[in-house]
């Protein structure tokens, strides 16, 4: 008797599971839809702020950047995507001694000189900039990368006679 | 009819009627073929709405003409010359497909007084000749020389044969009901109101068993199993290229149409009108829309139904297929049988 009631019952409950994947088909149907007309609607998509799509260096008017050249992001790198080449540029102070003597000082100081980028290499991971200590490489959602060449994708991020950006000193 | 009065003025009798019939053959053709092709249009397009895509949507506005260019595309197609089979069956089988769906669909009634023939065992001969499909499947399948093509219509043989009882049986329903099995009559039963309200609940079981037997004779949607692509590449029509693959595709498009058409005119009132009992104003406003609306609309809101299910369910094994309609459908059917016998007694 048990085996017939739950023949009978399995009927019943298989209906209304049948019934509760049609519900979410249904749901499914009336979603708005996800298909990106590219073309078409190119410049009218506004992406997520998280997209990656080009790692750039962001500058200020001053043609001023906030790269150090410690180089965190060429070891993070997995594949070798970023060679952070750095050039030493000495400065020359003058210092005022407790004497009065003007004595100048010359310092040696890390900056950067070039910063490569391979774009054909990159897998987009971000670990450069999460290990980026100033924030000073970001992505930004421009992703026609398409070319005819290679070379054209080794792109350099920082700016010509660009410099570090100098800190209010307050 | 116009048409007929002016024939018989030009010409006599005996060729008046077989220009009306060569007329009428042409006009079923026509539908046959330009429903095929709105038919494949609407699936996609459903279907794409199922899967949160748009669908075709590059040929022509919304991608209106996309079945045309198919069509195009298929009837240029080369029809490859299949070594060691059997060339005449081969050939033979989608001719037989096609005329089993044809027949069928002549035999429907689109409209108030668009109706080819009107026998008085309407519902069996539909039965009947619908049915006719399954052997030109198995030819298909056999004169192919193929394996895969051999299993899937070994498949569908097993499953169309299965299917087709509980098909029949919640016919029966209302052949019960209405106590005719002439398709006029039926409709014309419906005026006061639909067979699928007037029946009560063994109606809607009977409408219900209908819809699912009548998706799985189509081949289609959870029961697509004899055309399994992972496994039987695509089932018995692996081998067929060109227009006779077109038949095959038409022919199911088709069959689908039919089911639901069948559907609509024996538990939704045909080509007939929504009437409500008391209702007079809501009733003559219903009368307005034309019938063909009617029909037409009934039909797609089944069809849509089946799109439904086939974007909803996995597809089942063999076994489940079988158990579902030995052990599931038709004792339900069966007892539905009983429960209409009494509604009508009592």
């Amino acid at each position: 008797m048990k085996k017939e009631f739950g023949y009978i019952r399995e009927i019943f409950t298989g209906s209304y599971r049948l019934l509760q994947g049609m519900y979410i088909t249904f749901l499914n149907m009336i979603r708005p839809k996800v298909t990106q007309q590219y073309p078409e609607n190119r410049g009218k998509k506004i992406y997520p702020e998280r997209f990656r799509g080009l790692l750039t260096m962001p500058h200020n008017e001053q043609n001023q950047h906030k790269c150090t050249a410690c180089g965190i992001c060429m070891i993070n790198c997995p594949n070798g995507t970023i060679n952070v080449i750095s050039k030493t540029v000495e400065t020359v102070t003058n210092t005022t001694t407790p004497e009065g003597e003007i004595k100048s000082v010359t310092k040696s100081k890390k900056a950067l000189d070039k910063y490569m980028y391979d774009l054909g290499s990159c897998i987009f991971c971000a670990l450069c900039t999460s290990s980026c200590p100033q924030d000073a490489i970001e992505w930004t959602n421009a992703f026609e990368h398409s070319v005819f060449t290679r070379d054209k994708l080794f792109k350099q991020l920082n700016r010509e006679g660009s410099e570090l950006i100098t800190k209010n000193k307050e | 009819m116009q048409i007929d009065k002016i024939l018989r003025i030009y010409l006599g009798d005996t060729w008046a009627l077989i220009t009306e019939f060569v007329l009428i053959g042409v006009a079923l053709l026509a539908v046959y073929a330009t429903l095929a092709l709105i038919l494949i249009y609407a699936e996609r397009k459903i279907c794409g709405f199922f899967q949160c895509r748009l669908g075709p949507n590059r040929v022509g506005k919304w991608g209106i003409l996309q079945s045309v260019a198919d069509m195009v595309k298929i009837l240029l197609k080369e029809l490859i010359h299949i070594n060691r089979a059997d060339h005449f069956l081969f050939r033979l089988a989608s001719f037989v497909i096609i005329a089993a769906s044809i027949c069928t669909f002549a035999a429907l009634p689109f409209a108030d007084g668009a109706h080819v023939i009107d026998f008085n065992i309407g519902i069996f001969y539909l039965m009947a000749v619908s049915s006719l499909g399954v052997v030109g499947i198995l030819m298909a399948g056999w004169s192919s020389n193929s394996k895969y093509t051999m299993i899937g219509a070994m498949r569908s043989g097993a499953q169309l044969i299965s299917y087709e009882i509980s098909a029949g049986l919640s016919l029966l329903v209302i052949v019960i009901l209405s106590g005719t099995m002439q398709i006029s009559e039926i409709v014309a039963q419906q005026s006061e109101m639909w067979f699928i309200f007037k029946g009560h609940i063994p109606a809607c079981l009977a409408f219900l068993t209908y819809l699912i037997a009548g998706h799985a004779e189509t081949n289609r949607g959870p029961f697509d199993l004899p055309e399994a692509e992972s496994e039987l590449t695509a089932g018995y029509h692996t081998e067929y290229s060109g227009i006779r693959f077109g038949f095959f595709y038409l022919a199911e498009y088709l069959n689908m149409f039919i089911i639901a058409g069948i559907a609509s005119t024996m538990f939704l009132g045909g080509w007939m009108p929504l009437h409500i009992p008391g209702w007079d104003l809501f009733n003559n406003t219903m009368d307005y829309i034309p019938s063909v609306v009617w029909f037409f609309g009934k039909t797609f809101f089944c069809i849509f139904l089946a799109l439904w299910v086939r974007w909803s369910f996995p597809r089942l094994r063999i076994d489940q297929l079988l158990n579902l309609e030995w052990k599931i459908l038709m004792p339900i059917c069966l007892i539905n049988l009983i429960l209409m016998t009494l509604v009508v007694v009592l």
